[in-house]
Formats: structure tokens, C-alpha cells, sequence
């Protein structure tokens, strides 16, 4: 599902979600352990990443590149919880929420 | 400890006399019967900002808005003449709700040639003109030329689309006055990729823009967010901002920004060395006109530490420019005089590259984790507030346009009890 030289990361294909509700509501069910397995498998390959996709307009992504990019967000998502929080949600935050309505979609 | 030059008058705050600096009572935000004079005195009388002309980019184009401070719902659309306008989202027949899908409360948005009553079909076209009666014959007398939607005033300034219910309100640009002209030929055309977010708030709405409308919080509230060491330096630093501006009933504060990018990458996270974007959004700048120069009322006071301007357009709607070319918004809909409705959304010029797109992402997920700890202050706020136990609070310098806004507020509501005698 994902380009040939980022084989590795297939094992993280569940992280692989369409829109920005689901990959927090990911975050927010994962455990931190799931979510550093992620984050240090993901990381190394976040640069490469963004080399590999300035190859293809981000408005007409083949199949695997576009998984790829898919990928990536979820890598942002967690960043929070793996190098801020220590936890999976805003310390402090309680019952606020705050919903995404809108996202430019890929 | 001052980083920054304060104005002549010794302070912000001084230099607008009018605003005082004794403390200032809350009871604003509790008191039920001031919100109900606020939705009369303020809501029904001033323009809001309600979207976007990219929101109806083509003839039938149309979207509802909710504004329960207000008791309505509008429908905004561009007509066949290109046209934007704003309707009382209620048929002419019996009144019921004109435009909605499913569920009436739910703000709807789409394409038609004309809207049609779900009820008894009467028909209007996009410029609110009544077309077809059902049975017409059945009616007496009825000219359809008397039966058109009821329209509310509608004006546009730099493609932000704003509504007036009081027909005799002074026209929109007049209202912006001097802080809206300074902002003029920003490129907001093209900054049309737009994500939205949006939360119901246990607060008073002047709450929520009490919090924005000073950064004295951010190296207090927001520690966590920066490196151990930079948090520290950031505490022991406070905030001071560049400038504050106040042309009545509207404010504005200009900040500064280390961020944008950093002066040494070490100060930030590693998915923001990575990705070059944070806070302050993406650190290299969009490949467009207008930029350069800025209009004058950005970074009014031409600093080369600048990183972010946040105007507040009187009543809710706040604008946030930064220095790296991308803006926000925020608007504050109440609901009760405990609750509103918060709606931010960050505007950024469409990414050509996944690199690009990813930079934005990271931008628009370190916003929600402010966001958040934003938001969750203020129900403990509100329900501290309305303990009564403390009823006047003092506001230092660096929240000028929190006493500002207060006190607009309670202008236009003793104004508005005085002419209504």
C-alpha cells in the first residue's frame, strides 16, 4: 500500500485514515506504547517522506504516495503525546473539544 | 521588565483614559439579563462576519447560518447577477424554515437554481424574489411582488461577508473604520485552503475572547508545548507585546514571534525541525503577491520580530495575520449567557507539494492542542464567576483589549436602555 522504499512502515497501515477525526480518535484509543512503536518506526522516515512526495503535485497522488502522505499526518497526530504530553490527550484539557469540521482533503 | 517600548502616556492602557484601570466587574459574563440586553444592544446592531465569499464562488451557490443570539437563521447566496445576498431563512407562506436538510438546526450549504418550501412548495429565486404559489388561486389577493424573502443587510469587505439585522445600521466599511482600512489588499484570495474546527464552550462569550485577546497566558498556560528550556526562558521573559491599538469599538494587538522560524532549531520539536512549521504556522513563506510590503496596519509597528496580529472586529470576530503568510479566524456565538458556540478556522494558500501539505497539518494540530488548553480554563471560569465570591478582577497592561472589550459592550448596552428611555 505504501511505496517500495517505505516497506517497513506497512505494518503501521491501520494509521493509514482519511481524514483528521479519525486519526484522533486513533490517538486518543492507542496506547502510548502503540503509539512510540509508531512514532520511532515513522519518524527516520518523515524527511525522506516529504522528499519523496515533492516528486508528484499533492493534488493528484497515485495510490501508494497518497497512503503515504495519509501516513504522515497520523506521525503529526502523535507527535504531540510522544515528544510533549506523555499521554495520548492535552493535559488539562477535561471535557473541551473541539471538533475539525472542514480539512482540505488529498 | 520591559523588552519592548511602551507608548508616551506610560502605558497601553493610560494612553486610552476612557478605559480606566481600576478593576473591572464581572458581572458581565453571569448576569442573564445582561445577555439579554447584549443580543439586543450588541447582536441585533452591529455587523458579523458570517463567512467567506470562496464559500458561494458560483451562482447558486448558497450556505445557512445559525445565529440564535439573534433568534434566526439566515441563508446567504450568490444570484444569477453574481451578487451576494442574505435572506431570513423563513418562508413567507407560514414561516416555516426555508432551507435545511434532516435536522432544522443544522447548517446546511449547497447549489440550487431556486429554493423550493418543503411544506407547500412555494418557490423563490436566488435574489429572494417569490416565483410560484401552489394553488395560487386559492389565495386572496395575494401578489407574489409582496411575498419575496425578507432580506437582511449584506456587505462585503475583503471577501469576508457580513450582516446587519438593523436596516439603518452605517454602512460596513464605515463600521471597520480605520482598523479595518489598514488591513486592505491583505492577499486573503489566496489563502483559500481552509480547515474548520468547532466546539460548544460552557462560558460566557467574552470569556473566550477575554482569553485571545491577550498572550499574558501563553508562557504560563502553554509551557508545556515548548522545549523544557525554552519554557523556562519564555516564563522569565512574560509577554509584552509590540503594540496595542484601540479605535473604539474595535482592537488589536501585534506580537512578536521567535518561532517562525526559530533562531536556533534546538528550541523546538523534532517533527518541527522536520517539517519546518509550528505554532506560527509554516516558517517558509507562500510564493504569492502581498506579502510584501504589508499593509500598514499589519505589523503596525514595523518590527522585525513581528509574528502575529490579532485584530478583534467588534462584536465576535477576531483576525489573526501571521508572519509567515497563512490567517485565522475566530468567531464567538452565544447561546446563553453561559454558553457559546466557537468556530476557528486556518486559512493558508493552497499546498502544492505533500511537503508542503504536511507542514500545514503540523500547523493545524499544534493550533487544536492550544485550543484545548484554551478552551478548558474557561468553564472553571464561568462557574467561578458565577459564585460571586470575587466580583471585580485587575487587568494589567498587557489586557488593554479585554477591559476595552467590557466596556464596549456595556456602552451599547446603556446606550441602547437610555434611547429605549
Amino acid at each position: 500500500m505504501l511505496p517500495a522504499e517505505f516497506a517497513e512502515l506497512e505494518k503501521f497501515g491501520a494509521w493509514v485514515l482519511e481524514t483528521e477525526p479519525e486519526r484522533y480518535a486513533k490517538r486518543l484509543a492507542s496506547s502510548m506504547e502503540e503509539m512510540q512503536a509508531f512514532y520511532d518506526a515513522a519518524f527516520p522516515h518523515l524527511e525522506p517522506a516529504a522528499a519523496h512526495l515533492d516528486g508528484f503535485p499533492v493534488d493528484d497522488l497515485p495510490e501508494a504516495e497518497r497512503n503515504l502522505l495519509l501516513l504522515m499526518f497520523s506521525l503529526v497526530m502523535v507527535s504531540f503525546p510522544i515528544e510533549v504530553w506523555k499521554q495520548a490527550r492535552v493535559p488539562d484539557s477535561g471535557a473541551a473539544y473541539l471538533d475539525l469540521v472542514l480539512e482540505p482533503r488529498v | 521588565m520591559a523588552f519592548f517600548p511602551k507608548p508616551a502616556a506610560g502605558s497601553w492602557t493610560e494612553q486610552y483614559p476612557e478605559l480606566g484601570t481600576a478593576p473591572v466587574n464581572y458581572e458581565d459574563s453571569i448576569d442573564p439579563a445582561y445577555y439579554e440586553a447584549e443580543r439586543e444592544a450588541v447582536f441585533r446592531r452591529t455587523w458579523l462576519n458570517i463567512g467567506r465569499i470562496e464559500q458561494v464562488p458560483r451562482v447558486g451557490n448558497y450556505f445557512t447560518k445559525e445565529l440564535a443570539v439573534v433568534d434566526t437563521s439566515l441563508v446567504v447566496v450568490r444570484g444569477k447577477d453574481k451578487q451576494i445576498r442574505a435572506f431570513h431563512n423563513i418562508c413567507r407562506h407560514r414561516g416555516n424554515k426555508l432551507v435545511w436538510n434532516d435536522y432544522p438546526g443544522e447548517e446546511v450549504k449547497g447549489t440550487c437554481r431556486q429554493f423550493t418550501c418543503k411544506y407547500h412548495a412555494w418557490r423563490y429565486n436566488l435574489e429572494g424574489e417569490l416565483t410560484f404559489v401552489q394553488q395560487e388561486g386559492e389565495f386572496f389577493d395575494l401578489d407574489k411582488a409582496d411575498f419575496g424573502l425578507k432580506a437582511v443587510r449584506c456587505e462585503i469587505w475583503e471577501g469576508f461577508i457580513f450582516v446587519n439585522l438593523d436596516p439603518d445600521a452605517r454602512p460596513l466599511a464605515e463600521y471597520l473604520g480605520e482598523m479595518g482600512k489598514g488591513v486592505e489588499g491583505y492577499p486573503f484570495h489566496e489563502m483559500t485552503e481552509v480547515f474548520g474546527y468547532k466546539a460548544e464552550v460552557g462560558s460566557n462569550w467574552k470569556l473566550f475572547i477575554d482569553a485571545f485577546a491577550e498572550f499574558y497566558h501563553a508562557p504560563v498556560l502553554h509551557q508545556k508545548q515548548a522545549t523544557k528550556e525554552e519554557a523556562e526562558k519564555l516564563l522569565g521573559f512574560g509577554f509584552e507585546a509590540l503594540h496595542y491599538e484601540v479605535t473604539t469599538p474595535h482592537g488589536m494587538v501585534s506580537a512578536w514571534g521567535g518561532m517562525s522560524p526559530p533562531k536556533d532549531p534546538s528550541m523546538v520539536k523534532p517533527i518541527e525541525r522536520v517539517l519546518r512549521s509550528g505554532l506560527f504556522g509554516p516558517w517558509d513563506r507562500p510564493d504569492i503577491e502581498g506579502l510584501e510590503p504589508l499593509p500598514p496596519g499589519v505589523n503596525p509597528a514595523r518590527h522585525r520580530a513581528w509574528g502575529v496580529d490579532s485584530f478583534h472586529f467588534f462584536p465576535n470576530f477576531m483576525l489573526l495575520v501571521w508572519a509567515p503568510g497563512w490567517y485565522l479566524t475566530y468567531h464567538y456565538w452565544p447561546t446563553a449567557v453561559d454558553r457559546h458556540i466557537f468556530e476557528a478556522k486556518l486559512y493558508f494558500v493552497p499546498a502544492k507539494t505533500g511537503r508542503q501539505r504536511l507542514a500545514q497539518e503540523l500547523a493545524a494540530v499544534t493550533f487544536k492542542e492550544y485550543a484545548l488548553q484554551d478552551a478548558n480554563t474557561l468553564e472553571a471560569t464561568q462557574t467561578m464567576l458565577k459564585s460571586r465570591a470575587v466580583t471585580d478582577f485587575p487587568l494589567n497592561d498587557q489586557e488593554i483589549l479585554l477591559r476595552h472589550l467590557h466596556k464596549v459592550v456595556g456602552d451599547h448596552v446603556k446606550e441602547h436602555a437610555n434611547a429605549a428611555g
